[in-house]
């Protein structure tokens, strides 16, 4: 194994319960989004046009649809002879063996992964963020500022900064006090779980976690502070481009219709900062005669007669003569049979709503997101409960 | 599938004015992302075949480009998978070459050295989904020496040279002809022949030994009576791309629902080069109708009865009918086009306005600034 400046940890093992039915069968980062991706393929390709090319990717909640999404990794030009990517589920060991106990625990079980590359830094990421960035311009920054830790923040809106991990800097974007989801905030910088460290001195904090039995083994709640608390230089490195969390039915939603907006809030059309995916083999799409569609994104091997307004819409989906459908979501190979009404729904993969249904707000429910589940059948009669079921 | 596959381009006459102008048929794009060659090809992977040669002529650059490592049709391997066989004259400088015999010939080391029974040859001019393995099952029944595939269904007269045979009612094939015209049963070859290995070796080195050149005339023709030759009917979608009129006619008989289904579905998909481009985006202002569209396109203007390869872009107020633009066109707003074949590349500059007819679309060469 050749020398590597830094290797990406890619924390993949979340259920993301607060996503319901779209998490049902899979982990978050294998989420669907954006008319033919997938959540992880953002963490993924920012590493890719970084220049990273070592990435090990941990694995642990419900693992077969990432295990085969990601493969030998080619989607992503990390099919390398020497790095590449390395899915990194929790195995047995002589002495028992455990699941990963927490972001920390993931990244201190693999120690001998990370060892065998010798690298000087470590990017901790999360593969369930949407957002574009440059890793290389933040380790510059790391490396020119001789930090030992460096943690990437965005500013959020006031009223919401105490749902999010807080920086306390000063001037220099030292952190000085890290806060986790604060009631009384006093920054708005959040931290978005992107974190380079000096690979010497991360190992020895994670050798410290791994046998503190009293430790939580996150990175927010214990390594943070603790490194904090002994001194250690860390810096926050501010982003200002888009940064989405899709931890929630609503910012999933969200999230896809910021593609939507003109100009896009979230620009997937920027060919200096190409989002990978893995390809499905299809035809381009074909709208009929009696076909509409506007402000929407359409993938490849669609059959579309119907009405689609503001909608992302996933390869293989087919929209039946006389459906209307809008501020939707609709997953790959769903079947929207003709005449059928959705609104403001998400959804799943290969689901047939039938010929007659509606599936959209009632009065009074207005804000909430009808899930359809992945292969779910809907008829007319059975969709009242979709609406709503899930928050 | 215990047989390989051989893609002869020679026979492909480079015959699409501008569109093949610096690239073979083989690499004409198609269908909004497709290049001809993969159709072809992909039935060839879909029916088992795990090892296939491209018996390139000349202009193949774009070609290779395109075939890389054969990974996006699974043949990257590490025995068999993606070989390009040179021309004749690049192993032979020498000599003036008559026919493809001599590429045939010229590369006979590879298919002799193949470990399979079979070979499948085909060619790139047709367009057309099949299952091959029914196609060998229907040569062993027939315990036949070649079989020959052909079609029934009705094509564009547009001058081409084409093969056309007939059978008798046990489907022995009992004439062939190479002509312009049409003979009395109009049996199209689809170019598509199955024959044992070593039966394709002693052809062409019989042939090559006597002076003869020409694939079809020399090597199956010939042998009419003395070799069992059977004609398979396929009785699937067949597009024979012969000339830009017949390009035309096929690309827009995609816009019908049950083609397109016939074409890229059944009974198996057709793998091409993949772009990593986003979904297409539709504007509010985007009137999009009877048309197909591949990812990257991005949409303001009025489309109709057209097909927009990848990353094609249509400003607001532009009006296309009837047409088709490859990849990465640009037109500009205030532009009307109607029966115009836009080649990769090209942009069509705010205002203007150009019409073909449906027999005699115009045709803007790659990379022209209008």
């Amino acid at each position: 194994m050749r020398k590597k400046e830094c290797v990406a940890m890619l924390l993949a093992g979340g259920q993301g319960s607060r996503l319901g039915l779209l998490t049902k069968d899979l982990a978050k980062p294998a989420v669907p989004f954006g008319g033919k991706y997938r959540i992880i393929d953002f963490a993924l390709s920012n590493c890719h046009n970084s220049g990273i090319d070592t990435v090990g990717v941990l694995t642990q909640y419900k693992p077969l649809a990432l295990n085969s999404y990601i493969g030998i990794g080619s989607a992503w030009d990390l099919d390398r002879n020497d790095g590449g990517v390395y899915v990194l589920p929790p195995y047995v060991r002589e002495q028992g063996g455990e699941w990963y106990k927490g972001t920390a625990d993931a990244i201190y079980q693999n120690i001998n992964f990370i060892d065998s590359f010798d690298p000087e830094y470590v990017l901790v990421l999360s593969g369930d963020h949407i957002y574009k960035m440059d890793y290389s311009l933040m380790l510059d920054y790391h490396i020119e500022k001789n930090a030992d830790a460096t943690i990437a923040v965005i500013a959020v809106l006031w009223e919401e900064a105490s749902r999010f991990g807080i920086m306390n800097t000063d001037e220099d974007k030292h952190i000085i006090e890290f806060a986790e989801k604060p009631k009384n905030p006093k920054s708005n910088l959040a931290s978005m779980g992107i974190y380079i460290f000096n690979w010497a001195a991360l190992r020895e904090y994670l050798e410290a976690d791994g046998s503190d039995a009293a430790s939580s083994h996150d990175f927010g709640k214990d390594i943070i502070p603790k490194m904090l608390n002994e001194g250690r230089k860390m810096l926050a490195y501010p982003f200002s481009g888009y940064w989405k969390d899709v931890g929630t039915i609503d910012s999933f939603w969200e999230a896809n219709m910021d593609l939507l907006t003109d100009p896009p809030q979230f620009d997937i059309y920027d060919a200096s900062w190409r989002i990978y995916s893995v390809n499905p083999v299809r035809p381009p799409h074909y709208l009929s005669t009696s076909a509409k569609v506007r402000s929407s994104i359409v993938s490849e091997g669609c059959q579309i007669f119907g009405e689609v307004e503001h909608c992302v819409v996933f390869p293989g989906v087919y929209i039946g003569t006389g459906a209307k459908v809008t501020n939707s979501v609709i997953m790959p190979e769903a079947t929207i049979e003709a005449g059928v009404i959705i609104d403001k729904a998400i959804v799943g993969g290969k689901a047939v709503i039938k010929q007659g249904s509606t599936i959209c707000n009632k009065a009074g429910k207005s804000q909430e997101i009808a899930v359809v589940a992945e292969e779910m059948v809907v008829s007319p009669g059975t969709e009242a409960q979709l609406c709503g079921e899930e928050k | 599938m215990d047989a390989m596959g051989i893609i002869n381009l020679y026979n492909s006459k480079e015959s699409l004015a501008e569109l093949t102008l610096h690239r073979p048929l083989a690499a004409v794009p198609f269908a909004g992302r497709y290049r001809l060659i993969d159709f072809p090809l992909s039935n060839m992977v879909n029916s088992g075949i795990s090892s296939v040669g491209i018996m390139v002529h000349n202009k193949y650059r774009s070609l290779m480009d395109h075939l890389r490592s054969g990974k996006e049709w699974d043949l990257a391997r590490k025995r068999d998978g993606l070989a390009i066989l040179p021309p004749a004259y690049a192993n032979h400088p020498e000599g003036k070459q008559l026919g493809d015999i001599e590429n045939f010939h010229s590369n006979l080391d590879y298919i002799s050295h193949s470990r399979n029974k079979y070979v499948v040859i085909a060619g790139a001019s047709m367009v057309y989904n099949i299952d091959l393995t029914a196609v060998i099952k229907f040569h062993e029944t027939n315990k036949a020496d070649i079989t020959a595939v052909y079609s029934s269904k009705e094509q564009l007269q547009d001058g081409a040279v084409r093969t056309l045979l007939r059978v008798d009612s046990s489907n022995r094939i009992i004439d062939m002809q190479v002509k312009s015209g049409t003979c009395p049963d109009n049996h199209l070859s689809m170019d598509l022949y199955i024959m044992e290995r070593k039966l394709l070796v002693d052809l062409i080195e019989n042939c090559a030994a006597r002076g003869d050149y020409d694939f079809v005339k020399h090597c199956l023709i010939k042998n009419i009576g003395n070799l069992k030759m059977f004609g398979f009917k396929h009785q699937g979608y067949l597009a024979h791309i012969s000339s830009t009129q017949s390009y035309f006619k096929h690309t827009m008989e995609l816009l019908k629902p049950e083609i397109w289904e016939e074409l890229f579905f059944t009974p198996n998909l057709i793998y091409t080069k993949v772009k990593d481009e986003p979904p297409a985006k539709y504007k509010a202002e985007a009137i999009v109708v009877n048309s197909l569209v591949a990812n990257g396109c991005y949409i303001e203007g009025r489309v109709e009865n057209s097909i927009l390869f990848r990353g094609v872009r249509v400003e607001k107020g532009a009006y296309i009918k009837d047409c088709i633009i490859m990849q990465k066109g640009l037109i500009a707003s205030g532009t009307t086009l109607q029966n115009v074949i836009c080649d990769k590349d090209v942009q069509i500059q705010s205002g203007r306005s150009l019409k073909g007819e449906p027999s005699y679309p115009i045709i803007i060469k790659k990379g022209m600034v209008i």
